[in-house]
């Protein structure tokens, strides 16, 4: 009854901030301007590579109300150092479709979207409602969102596995014009899950000295809830020459011991006349998950097993460059704003207890895994 | 099991939220009436430039997160949707 009591009293709180929002005397606000948006994304690396188009087309019905669509598919091939140690390589693809309708009234914009991810071994569906909110001679907007996930799990080859993951999204944010060249922003968002959490298909070694290669494997087991909360602080600044330059910092904590951070500092360039430049950098961290081992003693050695790399000790660095070409208004088609962009982004992974198991060594004494991928983005968007 | 999840939420994460969200909401509406906006909207002409826009390149800072989510253990403060992430 008590947690019906916190959250009866969190969800009265929200309505109450929302209804003080709306009812604020403002000038209105309008909705962004119809856009057309088409890429292509790669990732390749690890023994994986990911490919696949994605469209997104978004048109405004009346001043006040916008519609969306988004389609996104990915052919995935994997042969990753996971897939290796206990199975074959395999291939597979993914398809996502997401709707969005936009509300703007006076200076509140709301967003319901709803969205479907499908492999031939996994459904993801969600809905998702945003309320954003401008305020204080519009120096700052408040936003505030709730998501709810439901996912079905299948296993390839195994026609009685199924499973249901279920998840709970909360995120508030504030954004704030701290000078007239400075922006401030701040995003706070809990997730709770529940159900089947791990892979199917991914399994854990431990020491057996009954086996000939003295390694035996077992199923992962993980915990049935994760609960985690993330903290986003960002700043924008524009720069005197006109460059831009964003900085942010994100904290992250659940409910398995996992406490990570990143920060990312980005600048953005104009040159020339038609032309847009930008560098990034990226560094991540996160320590293990409680029950995460490379090796286990024995079988059976906990109640919950993982060795999934994403649970261990670790960190990845990013270097990114982006050009994007501005279509000068001389050719822009039936005079609509146009631009097309590559973006090119270097991750190297450092695994600190997650060993290669694909190398020779005795066991327990791999080298450490670590791999590059690089990630490239073709993109045009028209604005009509 | 349901239960013990949202008791896990409530307890961890609800009166945090909350805090944050009235916080947020005093500053943007009780704070109004004391200190007036201090920059002016013929002042935001560089704010407004599209190179200082938080969503410049739409549908590929979606996937940038979407690659990071993917593969490491931190999730959410995003914007992103999750789920279903193709990734293993």
């Amino acid at each position: 009854m008590a947690v019906t009591k916190h959250l009866f009293n969190f969800i009265q709180l929200l309505l109450t901030t929302l209804t003080l929002l709306l009812s604020s005397t403002v000038k209105a606000a309008v909705l962004e301007d119809d856009k057309v948006e088409v890429m292509y994304h790669s990732y390749e690396g690890g023994g994986m590579k990911i490919d696949g188009p994605a469209v997104l087309i978004r048109k405004k019905a009346s001043e006040s109300f916008a519609v969306s669509a988004f389609y996104y598919a990915d052919t995935i091939s994997s042969a990753s150092v996971d897939v290796m140690s206990t199975a074959s390589p395999y291939e597979e693809e993914r398809d996502e479709l997401n709707l969005g309708f936009e509300y703007l009234n006076n200076k509140t914009q709301m967003t319901l979207s709803l969205r479907q991810s499908e492999e031939d071994d996994y459904l993801a569906q969600s809905v998702s409602f945003n309320v954003s909110h401008d305020t204080f001679g519009d120096l700052t907007t408040v936003q505030l969102g709730i998501s709810y996930g439901d996912d079905e799990v299948k296993r390839n080859g195994d026609d009685n596995f199924i499973a249901q993951t279920q998840s709970y999204r909360v995120r508030t944010g504030i954004s704030q014009i701290l000078t007239s060249n400075l922006i401030a922003s701040f995003e706070l968002e809990a997730i709770a899950s529940n159900g089947f959490l791990n892979n199917p298909y991914r399994a854990v070694r431990f020491i057996d000295e009954e086996s000939e290669s003295g390694v035996g494997y077992q199923p992962e087991v993980y915990p049935e809830t994760r609960n985690s909360l993330a903290g986003k602080l960002s700043l924008r600044y524009f720069l005197p020459w006109r460059a831009a330059v964003v900085l942010s910092y994100r904290g992250f904590k659940d409910s398995w011991d996992i406490q990570a951070s990143d920060y990312e500092i980005l600048f953005r360039q104009p040159i020339f006349t038609d032309w847009e430049f930008e560098l990034k950098t990226r560094h991540y961290q996160q320590t293990q998950a409680e029950f995460y081992q490379d090796l286990y003693p024995y079988r059976n050695a906990q109640n919950y097993l993982a060795r999934d790399k994403e649970l261990s000790e670790f960190t990845d660095t990013t270097i990114g460059a982006s050009l994007t070409y501005i279509v000068p208004k001389a050719y822009q088609p039936f005079d609509w704003p146009a631009e097309m962009s590559v973006q090119w982004d270097r991750i190297d992974f450092d695994y600190h207890n997650f060993r290669d198991t694909q190398q020779q060594a005795p066991i327990g004494e791999e080298p450490l895994y670590q791999f590059s991928a690089d990630v490239i983005r073709v993109f045009a968007s028209i604005y009509f | 099991m349901k239960r013990n999840m949202l008791k896990q939420l409530s307890s961890l994460f609800v009166n945090k939220l909350a805090i944050m969200v009235l916080l947020i909401s005093c500053s943007a509406i009780s704070g109004c009436s004391s200190i007036k906006p201090w920059v002016q909207p013929y002042e935001r002409q560089n704010l407004a430039d599209p190179i200082m826009s938080a969503s410049r390149h739409g549908i590929a800072a979606s996937h940038a997160a979407h690659v990071y989510e993917a593969r490491e253990a931190a999730r959410g403060a995003e914007g992103t949707g999750g789920g279903g992430c193709g990734c293993n």
